[in-house]
């Protein structure tokens, strides 16, 4: 099939972007969208132009690093679906398809469709975690875990840490992903020590990455491609709300 | 003595205690020096990689005191491969009361790495698998529980115990996320200096010391020099030689080349894991393959059409008498479930013979239907349902319909950087762990061992056995005009401006493209003398040619990820030459390695234990010279060398 | 501003209540109006609970519109670069109409004050006849007022719609079942607000209180 992309250049962080219109022919319906910009960077390459710049890795939608905005969704039209695992059957010939990076002050783009995304980190240093230096555990089974429990906490962390949900998020905000690390970790047993502190800090590192405030829109939970539901908000909300009651 | 390599000194493992293999790990740890509290802040560990190895180790040696630097290739740590790992962990528990035992794992894996490991280290290895899943469950890793609130576990790869733990199909993940939120508290403690986005191109040797290494920042493209009293290698495997793997596209052997290249040994690079059950290339901009549980194997039936002609049908107008279910045919006792490297083998037979099916013939199906008629749909459903989504997603067909198609690829390397028991590399202060490291799984791992080896060398292993290097140390101070960090730094900077100075026509990726082809065609799944022969010389031409026609374009100053490919490409060209002479001096089949030469009569992997029971360690001899082999003698004082059977 | 609009919420529906006070009689419409002058006497004087009321009301719309301010700096601040291309939200219409929606009731609520508080854009005005303002007001040749409070109500009905299934969510509501039934709860108090509202206009428009 032969496509058109428009794809946002900005060739570092302080330059200006545009978007540019490339035309890709001969692109099979089993190829992934990355490999469709992989064919089309080997033509700029040859042509002596600067091939587009993405993040990328494991290509099998578990390691969060591909982030484009396709046609003004993240990660594009497929549900629960990284672009990685976006395959080009799901366009038509002739298309033209509009890509863009995630788009946030907290993400600052550092080249076309390249974004930082340290402030998740950020996110997670303050309080993301639960206390355990090595060798302190006690047996594994010493705290029985409700299976319930265990399969909601699991379902939370599976969050790939994308940003999908910022680049979605009309506010530009990343509740969904701290709501999903507090749901995680505040539903197992072991985390319940740090559970308060932990969901003040997080927030507060939140708000001082730049993220937009939450007003419950659920864009976030929408494009999520691991399905993180809109309902962990509420969780994290209930949490801060007793633990700044006890504070 | 031969046209591709040398014969040196046998090389020997210094560290590893000797006496009964129950105490040995509790004797070494004992006998290695400690470090005062006080002076690990003095200390500092630069670790490469922020895998589930890496991630471990730099959150625990933090934890320990030490001043840790840590450096990953991606934007964030958590975006390590370890994070694909789908199956599970093991652990000598003993949970389910049947039979298993730390001497039973040890057993299954040292059986399982087809007699090509290490006894001492492998023992050691079962050893701390129950203090990973007690440190995993106190982080808060959601591993799947029963009713009861007890884990689950499953029996995995052929085991007869059940022992692995697992988080459904994203065990992987689930181990890393704890590993990284360790990593990350200890960032915020200010105990560890991440660097993301930068990626080590040399590594610094002062006094025959590894002090430190030359990183490049990829967003800048900055060289800066990094210093530290001892450097930690968690780099890796190097399954990305073959273009198409199941590794993520970033994966590299750089950082542990650049290391062979400054006097590393580098072992048994020719042992690689092959998976029989990953999606088969679809067309030319094939990127990389994804892998599908092995699970699928217990309930799908592996067959091809009897005859080449009827290829080309849907599989739907082929008979079932004009299906092969060849590994039913060929293994009656296990059928569908012989283990990977016979599943594999068996595919590729097949497909040479003209019977493979979907693009280009290289696909074998995997079919459901008898599954489906004896269990329903549902029950189907439930048990591969997300495999079965993945795989529609992916090829664009609904296996409840048409059989899934299968076929072989890369998944693991068992070779790697040559360490003693210690996991110090044959550079003093060069630490190796991981996937980056040759030590635990000979020439065959297990299926779930993977994420065992490296939380155990991360989290237990090397944070007791560092202590003895640093315990000498601090070491001194350094410059950046010591003539060693300067000459490194020269190394480096002189690499990115060759590259960028070719100006060729062709790209890295059709380089890289064309290495894969040869490794696969010569070094993959069958090997013979005649084809390593040949694909030495045609990996040579390929590096002369890279070296002249490769275009890269671009800047070194700014992100430039064609720069950061063609590093890579031109160091997996070394590694594709050094893995296969290293094949070829091996005369024997063993484990995830098979000569075409040394097959029983019904074609069966034969090894040779008189001639080749030793680890192959290689030393760098030049990108044009030979290299030299030094053999590190394996004795099996507990586990004796038997031929596996599957039939 | 969850707190805030729920105290809004309350109020507009004791204000729609007292609304269909004009379906008994006209009569008892301004008896009921004069009665809100009065509550709280004697132990207050008179007037006096319904400036606190008035006062609160305030308090509670700046409340509610200087978070919502924030809220709006903090978006615009957090997505400096806007998307080139953006379809249509795949959420629901009323959370992404709030920041417009809002204003529009804002400018509805000040007009809404100068017609049948002050009196001052009523054709009758009289504050001891709050019956004949109403009937005035919605007079069959000013249409256009008809029209304008029909919008506005609307709106209201939208930013509530939204607006109360974020405020149940924002104090910690976090079941997806109880999502389900927060949100089907929002959206059946929305509409009978905008029910009880548009009632009153469109009976004077069709003559059925007069």
């Amino acid at each position: 099939m032969d496509i058109k992309v428009r794809v946002w250049r900005q060739s570092g962080p302080s330059s200006a972007g545009q978007m540019v219109t490339y035309d890709v022919k001969d692109i099979s319906p089993d190829a992934s969208f990355l490999e469709m910009i992989d064919v089309l960077n080997e033509t700029l390459i040859l042509n002596g132009d600067d091939p587009i710049a993405f993040d990328h890795d494991c290509r099998e939608g578990i390691c969060g690093a591909c982030s484009m905005v396709i046609n003004g969704v993240a990660h594009g039209p497929e549900k629960a679906t990284t672009t990685c695992q976006l395959h080009m059957r799901h366009f038509k010939d002739g298309d033209v398809i509009d890509v863009e990076p995630w788009r946030a002050a907290a993400f600052p783009v550092i080249k076309d469709l390249v974004v930082d995304r340290t402030s998740f980190d950020k996110i997670i240093q303050a309080g993301g975690y639960i206390s355990a230096p090595t060798g302190t555990a006690p047996d594994a089974h010493a705290t029985p875990v409700p299976k319930k429990d265990a399969d909601a906490a699991f379902e939370a962390a599976t969050c790939i840490g994308c940003g999908a949900c910022v680049a979605a998020c009309p506010n530009g905000s990343s509740m969904l992903f701290t709501a999903a690390k507090i749901t995680h970790l505040g539903l197992m047993p072991q985390g319940q020590p740090e559970r308060d502190t932990r969901v003040i800090d997080m927030l507060q590192a939140q708000d001082d990455a730049g993220f937009g405030g939450c007003t419950n829109m659920g864009e976030c939970a929408e494009v999520c491609p691991k399905g993180i539901p809109l309902s962990l908000i509420g969780r994290l909300n209930s949490d801060y709300r007793k633990a700044i009651s006890k504070h | 003595m031969n046209d591709f390599w040398i014969e040196g000194e046998p090389v020997v493992d210094k560290a590893a205690p000797d006496g009964p293999v129950e105490t040995r790990w509790e004797r070494r740890k004992f006998a290695a020096k400690l470090v005062n509290p006080a002076n690990r802040r003095k200390l500092t560990v630069i670790v490469v990689g922020t895998g589930l190895a890496g991630g471990s180790a730099a959150a625990t040696l933090a934890e320990a005191g030490y001043r840790v630097k840590s450096y990953c290739y991606q934007d964030s740590p958590r975006r390590a491969h370890s994070i694909a790992a789908q199956g599970g962990i093991n652990a000598a528990k003993n949970y389910r009361n049947d039979g298993d035992s730390v001497y039973r794992l040890f057993y299954d894996t040292v059986k399982g790495g087809d007699f090509r490991a290490r006894e001492s280290n492998v023992y050691r290895l079962a050893q701390v698998s129950v203090n990973i899943i007690d440190q995993c469950v106190a982080q808060g890793v959601p591993f799947a529980r029963e009713y009861g609130g007890l884990l689950d576990n499953r029996s995995f790869g052929g085991t007869q115990v059940s022992r692995t733990f697992y988080a459904r199909g994203q065990t992987g993940q689930q181990l890393l996320l704890g590993a990284y939120q360790a990593m990350e508290r200890q960032i915020g403690l200010g105990n560890i200096e991440m660097n993301a986005r930068h990626e080590m191109l040399e590594l610094i040797i002062v006094d025959g010391k590894a002090r430190g290494i030359v990183v490049r920042d990829m967003v800048t493209g900055e060289i800066t020099t990094e210093f530290a009293d001892a450097v930690v290698l968690a780099s890796g495997g190097y399954g990305n030689v073959f273009f198409l793997s199941t590794n993520a596209k970033g994966c590299n052997v750089t950082a542990s080349w650049r290391a062979h290249r400054k006097g590393a040994l580098f072992a048994n690079p020719c042992y690689t894991q092959i998976h029989p059950t990953c999606i088969p290339e679809s067309g030319s901009h094939q990127s990389k393959l994804t892998l599908m549980s092995e699970s699928l194997r217990n309930d799908g039936r592996v067959w091809v059409p009897k005859r080449a002609a009827d290829c080309q049908k849907p599989a739907a107008e082929i008979a079932e008498e004009d299906r092969d279910y060849y590994l039913e045919r060929i293994y009656p006792s296990f059928g569908n479930l012989v283990p990977r490297d016979i599943a594999s083998r068996a595919a590729k037979n097949v497909c040479d013979e003209g019977r493979g099916v979907g693009p280009g013939g290289l696909g074998v199906y995997l079919d459901f239907a008898d599954a489906i008629k004896r269990l329903g749909r549902k029950a189907v459903e439930a048990k591969y349902g997300n495999l079965f989504e993945m795989y529609e997603r992916i090829t664009g067909e609904d296996p409840y319909a048409t059989p899934m198609r299968i076929y072989p690829a890369v998944h693991y390397t068992m070779g790697g950087l040559w360490v003693d028991y210690d996991l110090q590399s044959t550079i003093p202060g060069l630490f190796v762990i991981g996937e980056a490291n040759f030590s635990d799984h000979g020439a065959n791992r297990l299926g779930a061992s993977a994420l065992m080896q490296g939380l155990a060398d991360g989290y237990f292993v090397l944070p007791n056995t560092i202590n003895n290097y640093l315990a000498a140390g601090p070491f001194p101070s350094l410059s950046e005009q010591d003539a060693p960090v300067v000459e490194a730094r020269k190394q480096v900077e002189d690499r990115i401006k060759k590259l960028l100075e070719i100006n060729g026509d062709r790209t890295v990726d059709s380089f890289h493209r064309e290495l894969g082809q040869i490794m696969w065609e010569y070094c993959g799944m069958e090997r013979s003398e005649e084809g390593l022969t040949k694909a030495v010389g045609l990996i040579r031409a390929l590096k002369e040619e890279f070296w002249t026609r490769v275009k890269v374009p671009g800047k070194g100053e700014e992100l430039n990820q064609n720069l950061e490919k063609a590093g890579r490409v031109a160091d997996f060209l070394e590694l594709g030459e050094l893995m296969c002479i290293d094949a070829l001096h091996r005369r024997e089949s063993c484990g995830g390695h098979f000569r075409a030469e040394s097959q029983t009569p019904d074609g069966e992997a034969l090894r040779h234990d008189d001639e080749f029971s030793y680890a192959a360690a290689w030393e760098y001899f030049g990108a044009d010279g030979k290299p030299t082999l030094h053999k590190e003698e394996l004795n099996f004082e507990y586990v004796h060398p038997s031929t596996r059977s599957y039939k | 501003m969850a707190v805030s609009g729920i105290a809004l919420v309350l109020f507009l529906f004791a204000h729609a209540a007292g609304n269909l006070k004009i379906f008994v009689g006209n009569e008892d419409f301004d008896h009921y109006a004069h009665w809100l002058r009065t509550i709280g006497t004697p132990l207050l004087p008179d007037v006096w609970f319904l400036w606190i009321m008035r006062v609160g009301l305030l308090v509670a719309v700046l409340a509610h519109i200087w978070s919502a301010t924030v809220l709006t700096v903090r978006a615009k601040k957090a997505r400096p670069v806007k998307y080139a291309h953006r379809p249509k939200i795949q959420g629901s219409y009323a959370a992404r109409t709030m920041r417009w929606g809002g204003v529009l009731v804002l400018l509805f609520i000040i007009y809404h004050l100068l017609d049948l508080t002050t009196g001052h854009l009523n054709p009758v005005g009289d504050s001891s006849r709050p019956h004949a303002n109403v009937i005035a007001d919605f007079a069959p040749d000013r249409w256009y007022v008809t029209l304008f409070y029909t919008v506005s109500i609307i709106a209201v009905g939208l930013h509530l719609q939204h607006g109360i299934f974020s405020a149940v969510r924002t104090l910690g509501q976090q079941t997806k079942h109880g999502e389900r039934r927060a949100k089907a709860a929002a959206s059946l108090l929305a509409l009978a607000l905008v029910a009880m509202y548009l009632s009153v206009p469109f009976a004077v428009l069709t003559g059925l209180v007069d």
